[in-house]
């Protein structure tokens, strides 16, 4: 469709910008349908009928995402037409299976308030889509915002553990995870920092070996934040925050100076600390055996622990799954919403299901980092970067827990497992993405002729 | 689309290593995906069947289970539990079918009928499925289907009150088509006792494992016992068949007394009247004289008596009515004075009361062994048939002429000989009577066993009935197959006359 008298002028054929703001309205509605079929597939299973709080649930999962498009379509019109309706459809698919989950444990229901939670997210995305105009402004505040995340990470050791972990703020009925707010700050304060130094890191230094060893002032500050966070994590015995943390970390050191030198060498260091915190931790170490042998607590004698638990349940759920409602997951027990929530959709959905899924999380993330590709500003690029390799890095740590890939270490699965600090800072995430990719796909400018 | 800007100094931009980190990241999604594949398709066997997973039990007990029916009748049934499973089996009628059901227990699984046809009971079974691809794609589950016996419930409750409270088994079987008309074993045991997950479940079984007793032992398919007399039916019926014997009422040379060959211990008789040589096989066959038969068991030889055995089951340990037997005994290597005394049933010879009944059975039928049976039709729930049982033959055992003049005998058994308990008015009896020792040194009590058909007067066709009674550590004072077993079998018999 180019226009022949720009052509005629010899420049580069103009392209029409096309927002894409239609097809995100139809993938939107999609989402919002294929989660209110998964709601209404429940109650076909379990009861027979359509639950009645269908038509409640689809109207809210559906004005919320509306509100959202409606907050991308006024101020974001040229973003990236894919990351809202994967957040709406996740969002749905983790209501449903929650929702379905409840049914199971009629003590304690917690759909409501994950609902709850999801409207703030979505309210939380629209504030940033609407107010946060430029997302360079971000860069003023990285080192007050690490500082703050910091101290967020600090304060739980004031409260009560939850599960063994200190990594909970209890306040009255309401409760959250710090840790999940900091990993947006840290990526800030990261994609700062590194954007101003990169140079100096990439490229200062003595040589020992063949590797160049950057600068000690320059690599200093860093080194020593991202070390206050992963020491407090593993403080708190958070071990997949402490691993997200130092996979971020390697993942932007790695963009932003081209220097795959320091991944071997943190990897190095990470498998020597992996190594000694197994040694020492109790707690570490029974997962690690967990992890060798899954079923080696029935071998044993006493029955299955949660891995062989959600082995079970994948394995129940064979090509095409039980369908929603008919699998037996809640046998996992505790942490069966949260954590070792993957393994529900794995069984009643299926291994077509669950790679439906996956794929949904791995589409996410490409366009996260096509977003940071295509950005011009390099702390924008290196944000956009960060931001999608915490959610492709969470889905791994989770996923390849409950599925024995790797030992579990307890985090959230974005947007699908319960939990009101997980699901608000995913929304944050894509909020953020969102905002990029219109400046990134913005149009630049008319030069005046 | 990369962008001009590159990285410091002639290393790559972020364009490359932001593709590169997102590459990795991918990566990883797919390793997930190649896990789940692994877990869920590769491994799904192994791990759907741990025995720690209780998936499998949870989908049995869903939905209530189909029924095992006697005459129409469910002798089983399904009640809700409000637990994890569902429904929970329920037997009314106690332990009078536990014989021939087996139990289906959340705890401890499922056997005889109810494990074989488990699939069919709780509506997995794909021949339920009208639709097959259809319910594969839709998940859908058909509720369980039927099992059908051959039971006759009269029989069986004559043959359980007749066991009473002595330790024994009856099988009775329809000599035409092998039809299981009883299957009885006691002491017995109540399978709805410990059909579910409660404490009270598990006392029960624990009680019933503990039990030296061992109710839950089904004596009439899997405890074999040596036959004793009884099994003279089978080695007269192989001196006729060989020619040995060609006229039962012309004089044997069986000499008395009858020295086991090779040794010098000479064969003992039980009643005087059998102290004569030369006796005719009648007179011992009436007298169940162990020195003519054991002499006529060594003149068939050993390929003789092994054939005749194994042509009513012995041998077989694959007979299978679907509940497998277990394996009757002959010994297929012996030397003479072994073989001598495995003709009168002793020795190494062992039986279910199963095969013995088949014995009297083949015998009856003009001398062709029917595969036992006991399952009649399998159907589904509402009484659609998906399997019907057809008659089906083991083996021909004997010639017609020869299983006539076998069962003459056995008449004479009853009419004139050890066997006269078992007379029923109007009806044509034939039997044998065994009373089988066992223990070191004969210590133990004697195994009281009876075989026997029976048919109306008059009629010509083949008996309706064939019954085999053992009956192990009875409490009375005279252990004698005609005193213990033969009015057993005579209830048994008269229960399937009267239904005809």
């Amino acid at each position: 469709m180019a226009s022949p008298s720009a052509t005629a002028r010899g420049a580069v054929p103009a392209r029409p910008v096309r927002t894409r703001r239609n097809t995100e309205l139809a993938l939107v509605l999609a989402a919002v349908l294929i989660a209110v079929f998964g709601y209404a597939e429940v109650g076909l299973n379990l009861d027979g009928e359509v639950p009645r709080g269908a038509a409640g649930y689809g109207a809210a999962l559906g004005v919320l995402a509306l509100l959202a498009h409606g907050a991308v379509r006024w101020r974001a019109p040229y973003a990236d037409p894919l990351p809202l309706p994967i957040a709406v459809l996740l969002n749905g698919i983790g209501l449903v299976a929650i929702y379905r989950l409840d049914r199971a444990t009629p003590r304690s229901a917690a759909a409501p308030a994950q609902l709850l939670w999801s409207a703030l997210g979505v309210g939380l995305f629209i504030a940033v889509v609407l107010l946060l105009r430029d997302h360079r402004v971000l860069q003023r505040y990285a080192y007050l915002g690490a500082l703050v995340a910091l101290v967020l990470l600090v304060l739980p050791v004031l409260f009560p553990p939850v599960y063994g972990s200190r990594i909970w703020i209890t306040l009255g009925p309401f409760s959250f995870q710090p840790g999940e707010f900091a990993k947006i700050l840290l990526a800030v304060f990261f994609a700062a920092y590194l954007a101003v130094h990169r140079d100096t890191l990439a490229l200062t230094g003595r040589r020992i070996w063949k590797v160049r060893l950057p600068l000690g002032r320059v690599l200093g500050p860093v080194l020593l934040i991202w070390a206050a966070f992963v020491g407090v994590m593993v403080l708190e015995t958070d071990l997949g925050t402490s691993l997200l943390f130092f996979g971020l970390f390697v993942i932007m050191l790695y963009v932003a100076t081209a220097r795959s030198g320091w991944i071997a060498i943190g990897l190095l260091l990470a498998a020597v600390a992996a190594v000694g915190v197994g040694r020492l931790s109790p707690h570490v170490h029974s997962r690690v055996t967990d992890w060798l042998h899954p079923l080696g607590s029935i071998a044993a004698g006493q029955g299955a622990n949660q891995i062989a638990q959600s082995l079970f349940a994948f394995a129940w759920g064979g090509m095409l799954g039980t369908g929603l409602g008919l699998g037996q997951s809640v046998l996992i027990g505790f942490a069966a919403k949260s954590d070792f929530i993957l393994a529900t959709l794995g069984e009643e959905l299926g291994l077509v299901g669950l790679v439906a899924v996956l794929l949904l999380y791995a589409l996410l993330v490409s366009r996260g980092f096509r977003t940071g590709i295509a950005l011009r500003d390099p702390f924008g690029r290196l944000l956009a970067i960060g931001l999608a390799a915490i959610v492709g890095l969470q889905v791994f740590v989770v996923a390849s827990g409950v599925l024995d890939l790797i030992p579990l270490t307890g985090m959230t699965l974005p947007f699908i497992a319960q939990g009101g600090s997980s699901v608000v800072t995913n929304w944050i995430i894509v909020a953020l993405l969102v905002r990029m990719s219109d400046t990134a796909r913005r149009p630049p400018p008319e030069e005046p002729a | 689309m990369r962008h001009g800007e590159g990285g410091p100094h002639g290393l790559p931009g972020i364009s490359t290593t932001g593709r590169r980190a997102g590459t990795f990241c991918l990566l990883l999604i797919v390793a997930l995906a190649a896990q789940a594949t692994r877990v869920q398709v590769f491994r799904k066997d192994e791990l759907d069947h741990n025995p720690a997973n209780q998936r499998l039990t949870v989908r049995r007990y869903s939905e209530p289970r189909g029924n095992i029916l006697v005459a129409g009748a469910p002798v089983t049934g399904s009640e809700p539990t409000g637990g994890r499973y569902a429904y929970r089996r329920t037997y009314p009628d106690g332990g009078r079918y536990a014989a021939v059901t087996g139990y289906s227990s959340q705890t401890y699984g499922n056997t005889q009928l109810e494990g074989i046809y488990d699939d069919l009971l709780s509506g997995t079974d794909p021949r339920l499925a009208s639709w097959a691809v259809w319910d594969a794609i839709s998940r859908g589950r058909q509720p369980g289907g039927d099992v059908r016996t051959t039971i006759d419930p009269a029989a069986q409750q004559a043959a359980l009150r007749g066991l009473g409270d002595q330790k024994g088994a009856v099988a009775a079987i329809e000599p035409a088509t092998g039809r299981i008309l009883a299957l009885a074993s006691t002491p017995t045991y109540d399978p709805g006792t410990f059909a579910g997950t409660s404490d009270a479940d598990r006392q029960a079984w624990d009680r019933l494992q503990a039990d030296p007793d061992q109710p839950m032992l089904n004596r009439a398919l899997r405890q074999t016992y040596p036959p004793g007399s009884t099994f003279k039916v089978v080695t007269a019926a192989a001196a006729l068949s060989a020619g040995v014997v060609t006229d039962p009422d012309a004089p044997t040379s069986a000499p008395y007394p009858y020295v086991l060959p090779g040794t010098t211990t000479a064969l003992p008789n039980d009643t005087s009247a059998c102290n004569r040589p030369n006796l005719s096989l009648r007179q011992a066959m009436i007298n169940s004289c162990n020195s003519v038969l054991g002499y006529l068991g060594v003149q068939v030889g050993l390929p003789g008596m092994v054939a005749a055995a194994q042509g009513y089951g012995f041998d077989d340990g694959e007979l299978d009515v679907p509940v497998r037997a277990a394996r009757s005994n002959f010994d297929t290597v012996m030397d003479r004075s072994q073989l001598a005394l495995s003709s009168i049933g002793q020795y190494d010879t062992a039986a279910t009361p199963l095969v013995m009944a088949m014995v009297a059975a083949g015998v009856a039928n003009n001398g062709t062994v029917m595969y036992p049976q006991l399952v009649d039709r399998l159907t589904r729930g509402d009484g659609t048939p998906i399997q019907l049982m057809s008659p089906r033959e083991y083996r021909q055992a004997m010639s017609g002429a020869v299983a006539e003049q076998v069962r003459q005998l056995m008449v004479d058994v009853v009419e004139q000989g050890t066997g006269r308990n078992a007379r029923i008015a109007g009806a044509t009896v034939g039997g044998k009577t065994g009373t089988a020792e066992h223990g070191e040194g004969n210590s133990g009590t004697p195994y009281a066993w009876f075989v026997s058909w029976a048919k109306p007067d008059g009629s010509d066709a083949v008996p309706p009935v064939a019954v085999a009674v053992v009956v192990a550590d009875s409490s009375a004072s005279e252990v004698t197959g005609g005193g213990l077993a033969a009015p057993i079998a005579r209830a048994v018999m008269q229960a399937v006359l009267k239904s005809r």
